[in-house]
């Protein structure tokens, strides 16, 4: 016999007693779980929703009043390309891609339309000093679910939404699909603007938005014809949506004190409001855990090592010592946190499973990493509370325990 | 092998000094067979209880084997009792979820001695007292007789040289008492000390020597 058969034994010769404490913590685990789980696949849902939104920040001149979020480029002003370098050089977390434009109007065919330069991806990278330092040192990615919702497309096209692109030669063009059937143009043909002609290498697909009536260049061309130096109207940010409810764009602000710095404010505040309520009902739950379920196990010992006394007296009879008696109460404290665990956490998953896409309408996976979570967090529960009963225990006056009976 | 010197135990009762013994003084040489008689209320069980070094004195000294049991430590005190001890309660004292064979493994649990060297003791305890055909029963489905054996097993596993009994008998039918008697005049023979509080005149004159405890005082 061992010590865990007198613990287990006793469990089952007294488990109706044991069932409201081990339900207490049960139901603790469970909805703390449940909770975390469908918080964590909400968070990523509403990620992937900004990520497909595009930019979700803009860096514009001081002067600069945004009427539309999509157009907040087409105006006159302009600032140093050099605001580029100092956002690349920095160490902000959450810069997931960033787009310098500068646009200018442009009338081909007698038709007026936005020529808009940017700066491929490419040209960041080559640039010596900016290598292994700064914002393309860091991981890219705003931590988005990967699988068949993400677009893993590498073409030219992905400019639409990830606000960049990898490559684009300097008499290279990108037509909107407006434009493009305004013109009358599909990839492969050539282009007349500013006395030069530009190759067509990829027609973008429809977007709703101002875009469908922009054709892209590069951002030097642009820039050469503009005659205004090297300078820009915008800068296109994706920021990663935790970064920038965690300050991001405050934090851009104090970098380029100089610019005006914007944000879909609306979708960003909804999800900084949906995973403050998340963690808050998180942290609610975890104090009302800890409270309810520490207090009915603590209360539940307690009662235990009273109904014990005479067991108790007769075991320190025999020779038992105080930490033996510790370890009796303890053993069954930590088997107690174990189960409440395991069972808090497949109730919880469960319970997340199945009713996270009725209530978040997303799709809710099981997270074996919460399991370790919901034991760890049970089982300290389990012995914190049960730590004064068992030592009260440890230290009863054998003595008043045997000679009461 | 147990010396008792001076001993006084007072208790508080409802802020009143309550005297359980008074100046309690003998000795209980190595093989000795002591019963312990006297009325209810007269402190033979305190007496025990401070013999077995589970119950502090107010005054005076318990010695066993010449070392002071009360200058040691609670769980020292526990040590003497795990290796040289074992007590017999009047109510068995049985763990009301184990089986007699688990009851009797106890202490041989409490000793560090593995799984398989505990069972063998304990089916040869059992045995001895008769039981070997309820090594798997738990105390509520033994008979009260059967129930003081499974006890009385469980005193020798731990193989003690002093066995404090309280009140032995006070539980049992005659027949099973003159069991019982038997078996502390077999363990005697053995060489074991043998202390016994009882009011039961027949258990006392089984005994080689009887203290009359009378309010708190022994007297010959």
């Amino acid at each position: 016999m061992r010590i865990r058969t007198l613990v287990w034994r006793e469990i089952f010769q007294r488990k109706n007693q044991l069932v409201t404490s081990f339900l207490a913590i049960l139901i603790g685990i469970t909805a703390i779980v449940s909770i975390k789980n469908i918080t964590f696949y909400s968070e990523k849902a509403v990620a992937r929703e900004l990520d497909a939104l595009g930019a979700n920040i803009l860096i514009l001149p001081k002067s600069v009043t945004v009427q539309n979020y999509y157009s907040a480029d087409m105006h006159e002003e302009v600032f140093p390309e050099e605001y580029v370098d100092r956002l690349v050089l920095s160490d902000l977390q959450g810069l997931d891609n960033l787009s310098p434009k500068l646009t200018i109007p442009v009338s081909i065919k007698g038709r007026d339309f936005a020529l808009t330069g940017i700066l491929p991806k490419n040209e960041f990278q080559s640039k010596a000093m900016w290598k292994g330092a700064g914002i393309f040192s860091q991981p890219a990615g705003c931590g988005v679910v990967v699988g068949s919702l993400t677009d893993n497309s590498p073409s030219k096209e992905t400019l639409v939404r990830k606000r960049v692109i990898e490559t684009l030669g300097e008499y290279e063009v990108l037509v909107g699909s407006d434009a493009a059937s305004i013109l009358e143009i599909k990839q492969g043909d050539t282009l007349q603007m500013f006395d030069k002609t530009f190759s067509v290498v990829s027609i973008l697909p429809q977007t709703g938005t101002v875009d469908d009536s922009r054709i892209f260049t590069h951002l030097h061309t642009v820039q050469g014809v503009a005659g205004k130096g090297s300078v820009v109207n915008a800068i296109e940010i994706v920021g990663c949506c935790n970064a920038i409810s965690q300050g991001l764009v405050q934090k851009i602000n104090t970098l380029l004190p100089e610019a005006k710095v914007v944000t879909i404010t609306q979708v960003v505040e909804t999800q900084i409001k949906t995973n403050k309520m998340m963690s808050q009902l998180s942290l609610l739950f975890l104090i009302i855990i800890v409270l309810v379920g520490g207090i009915s196990i603590a209360n539940y010992m307690y009662a235990n090592v009273f109904e014990r006394r005479k067991e108790i007296g007769t075991l320190m009879a025999m020779g038992a010592g105080s930490s033996f008696i510790l370890r009796i109460f303890l053993l069954k404290a930590l088997l107690l946190g174990v189960c409440g665990g395991i069972g808090g956490y497949i109730a919880g998953t469960i319970l997340a499973v199945t009713l996270g896409p009725k209530l978040a309408q997303i799709p809710v996976l099981p997270m074996p990493m919460l399991m370790v979570w919901a034991i760890a967090l049970s089982t300290v529960i389990a012995l914190a509370a049960s730590y004064f009963p068992a030592r009260h225990a440890a230290y009863l006056d054998p003595s008043a325990t045997i000679l009461e009976v | 092998m147990l010396s008792i010197e001076a001993v006084t135990k007072q208790y508080n009762h409802r802020s009143q000094s309550v005297t359980g013994l008074h100046e309690v003084t003998f000795d209980i040489p190595k093989g000795d067979f002591v019963s312990i008689v006297g009325p209810s209320g007269s402190g033979k069980s305190t007496l025990l209880l401070i013999l077995g070094g589970m119950l502090f004195p107010s005054t005076g000294r318990v010695l066993f084997n010449g070392q002071s049991l009360y200058d040691l430590t609670p769980d020292q005190r526990s040590q003497i009792r795990k290796k040289e001890m074992g007590f017999v309660f009047q109510t068995f004292n049985l763990m009301p979820y184990l089986t007699a064979l688990e009851n009797v493994q106890i202490p041989l649990l409490l000793a560090g001695i593995e799984g398989d060297e505990q069972k063998r003791k304990a089916i040869s305890l059992l045995e001895r007292l008769g039981l070997s055909d309820r090594l798997n029963h738990v105390p509520s489905e033994l008979s009260v007789g059967q129930q003081q054996r499974v006890a009385l097993a469980r005193v020798l596993a731990n193989d003690p040289t002093v066995i404090l009994a309280d009140e032995p008998t006070g539980n049992l039918d005659p027949d099973t008492s003159e069991h019982v008697m038997n078996f502390f005049d077999e363990i005697n023979q053995e060489g074991r000390t043998v202390v016994m509080v009882t009011h039961d005149p027949n258990a006392a004159r089984r005994a080689k020597r009887t203290l009359k405890l009378i309010d708190g005082t022994i007297g010959l």
